[in-house]
């Protein structure tokens, strides 16, 4: 039974997409790499819970088994 | 060469075997007079089993190798009687400081918990470490031959004995024997002998130790470095010892040449750039070196006993080599006693391999991540590991996260087959497999430890606060109990009514601080049976002499079945990285 929240649980998903992006406004790739890590570990240490940290771990790493969007359009359709 | 520390120079005997016309056959013979094998053989002593150890030299560690040694390395040598000298001569420290580039990130108190007679841990040279050990075997002389310069160089092991062929400057001689126990160190010759191997990492990254001794004062406290401006890209560690020597660690990266890295001219304007300009210091002892992570699939080889790190390596970050051996000498050390005396089967040593492959996988595991985080081996863990110690600087939970190798604590058996009842409502932190936890206490109105009282036999810890009723009981249970099995002793906890008072082979103290009950969660009736290398075994709400046998036949492996010697292991080890 799997304890990662995976329904939508954001008390405002357009507000937090848009500081999600402007965050990352005009910084280099590098300082991109930064944010998002320290990002992480923030998030990671707020859920706390190794369990649930593992569960999104795994979805997360499913990434590696397909290639990028860009290369293969057709199979990335929006529903 | 140091030049604070004299090795000394043991004294080579001439073998008696030689002037005999038969093989003499000894029941354990032990390889390696290092901290294993000594620590086996006083154990061993200890429980009325003499041994013969065979060292192919004849002093202590030349230069300092091991030098943090933990609370519970520290508890199993008072055990043994040499942890005094330890303590009085060890630097114990609980400060310690973490460095990030050009700042100081955050520094960190130990602040260990109150009422255990011995420290978190000291920082002591392996010399000196050795150097008490033998003092103490040679104490115990009538049960321990040490026998300095005699080298094994060949060996028959088959499943009912081990025979070894030993060359001294007088000539060579046989010994047979019913255990051979094997501590020679990481490249063991033993091992390659027998055509095992030791299965692992080898860490692609050389490290440079700089032992240096300083003329000015300097904190006691440990300092750890990542990427400093006086080393760019690698870490350094600096650490006290005794006699004002201090510890640095300095890595090097794989393209290191070892040989250019160890020349003098080469450490000194290091040893600077990262103490400050006006810092004098004498270099005393420097060597390169790269370390490995690695275990042998199986301690046990007929009769045959791996020990140390001829058994298990780790890395140095965590300080778990020294000690982490130090526990699997003791794990073996009382079984093989009781099964040389006749007390339990010869499956019982089975759980040797079994309960210290668990520990030293946890070792591995620990010692492992630390280096992992050290010295990150993809350019996403170097950002995961600067971002870490960036946040660490304000953010309390990013501390968490830092690994310059987590201090070496001691492995609790959890799933041992030696196990008994976990009983209700016990604090978790001593379930059965745990190391039992220190106390003071009063002993016939003195001052003394509770661990002190334990271990070397099997001990019911039984709370004795009960009333006069409940304490006839408790007698009329025991008294038999206790003369049928003569490896058990008595502890009660007290006040307790005069009827316990009377039984043999019982100890009565009081719980000078409430601390036993606390950190037991002990209430009248209740009890522990802890073995003989003061692990916890069983416990109960309220004891009862049938409980406490069962589970003392349990811990001695009656119900185990019989060893599975004769079938080989299969080796579905991680070969491809085999060092």
């Amino acid at each position: 039974m799997p304890r990662l929240e995976l329904d939508p649980n954001f008390t405002d998903p357009d507000a937090f997409y848009a500081a999600l992006t402007e965050v990352h406004r005009e910084r280099s790739e590098t300082q991109s790499e930064r944010i998002n890590a320290r990002l992480i570990l923030l998030l990671a240490n707020h859920v706390g819970d190794q369990q649930v940290l593992e569960e999104a771990l795994a979805i997360a790493g499913q990434a590696t088994e397909s290639t990028p969007a860009q290369d293969q359009p057709a199979q990335q359709q929006q529903r | 060469m140091p030049k604070t520390y004299k090795n000394p120079v043991y004294p080579y005997r001439r073998p008696p075997e030689l002037d005999l016309n038969e093989t003499r056959h000894c029941p354990v013979v032990i390889i390696g007079a290092g901290p294993s094998g000594l620590a086996a053989a006083i154990d061993l002593a200890q429980q009325g089993i003499e041994s013969v150890v065979l060292d192919d030299n004849n002093t202590v560690s030349v230069g300092s190798r091991a030098i943090c040694f933990a609370k519970r390395t520290l508890e199993i040598l008072d055990r043994l009687g040499c942890a005094q000298p330890m303590v009085d001569k060890g630097v114990t420290w609980q400060h310690g400081r973490v460095f990030f580039q050009e700042r100081e990130v955050y520094d960190f108190n130990l602040l260990p918990e109150e009422g255990h007679r011995m420290p978190a841990f000291i920082n002591l040279q392996q010399y000196y470490f050795e150097e008490y050990l033998v003092d103490r075997a040679d104490a115990l002389s009538d049960r321990i031959d040490l026998r300095w310069k005699h080298k094994v160089v060949e060996i028959d092991s088959r499943p009912e004995r081990s025979e070894v062929l030993v060359t001294t400057e007088d000539g060579d001689y046989r010994l047979t024997c019913d255990y051979l126990l094997v501590a020679d160190g990481a490249n063991s010759k033993i091992r390659d002998m027998l055509g095992l191997e030791s299965k692992g990492q080898i860490f692609q990254d050389h490290f440079l130790i700089a032992d240096v001794v300083m003329k000015a004062d300097f904190p006691t406290e440990r300092w750890f470095w990542f990427d400093p401006p006086f080393h760019p890209g690698q870490s350094v560690l600096l650490h006290k010892q005794p006699d004002n020597v201090w510890r640095i660690d300095f890595q090097l990266g794989w393209d290191a040449d070892p040989e250019e890295e160890k020349k003098e001219e080469n450490i000194r304007p290091r040893v600077q750039a990262m103490l400050g300009e006006d810092v004098e210091f004498e270099l005393e002892w420097a060597s390169v070196y790269t370390f490995r992570c690695r275990k042998m699939d199986d301690f046990i080889h007929n009769r045959v006993f791996f020990m140390g790190d001829a058994a298990h390596q780790v890395s140095p970050f965590g300080a778990r080599g020294a000690n982490g051996a130090l526990q699997s000498t003791e794990n073996l050390a009382w079984k093989l006693a009781r099964v040389l005396r006749g007390q339990a089967p010869t499956a019982l040593l089975e759980t040797y391999d079994i309960e210290r492959q668990h520990g030293a996988a946890e070792n591995i595991l620990n010692s492992t991540r630390a280096t992992d985080f050290i010295t990150p081996k993809s350019h996403i863990s170097r950002v995961f590991r600067d971002t870490t110690l960036e946040l660490a600087e304000s953010y309390p939970f990013a501390r968490s996260l830092v690994n310059s190798g987590r201090l070496s604590k001691p492995c609790r058996y959890d799933g041992s087959p030696l196990n008994g009842e976990v009983g209700e409502g016990f604090p978790l932190e001593l379930r059965p497999g745990s190391p039992a936890k220190d106390a003071p206490v009063h002993l016939a109105g003195r001052d003394a430890w509770l661990l002190n009282q334990l271990g070397d036999r099997f001990v019911l810890l039984l709370d004795g606060r009960v009333d006069s009723a409940r304490a006839e009981t408790l007698k009329s249970e025991l008294e038999p109990l206790l003369a049928r099995r003569d490896d058990l002793d008595l502890v009660t906890v007290g006040p307790t009514p005069h009827a316990l008072t009377e039984l043999p082979r019982s100890t009565q103290l009081e719980d000078a601080e409430n601390l036993i009950g606390e950190r037991y969660g002990l209430a009248a009736g209740a009890g522990y049976l802890i073995r003989p290398d003061q692990h916890v075994t069983a416990r109960w709400n309220q004891v009862t002499a049938k409980a406490v046998d069962e589970a003392l036949e349990c811990a001695l492996g009656t119900h185990l079945a019989i060893p599975r010697r004769e079938t080989p292991r299969d080796n579905q080890g991680d070969r491809h990285a085999t060092a």
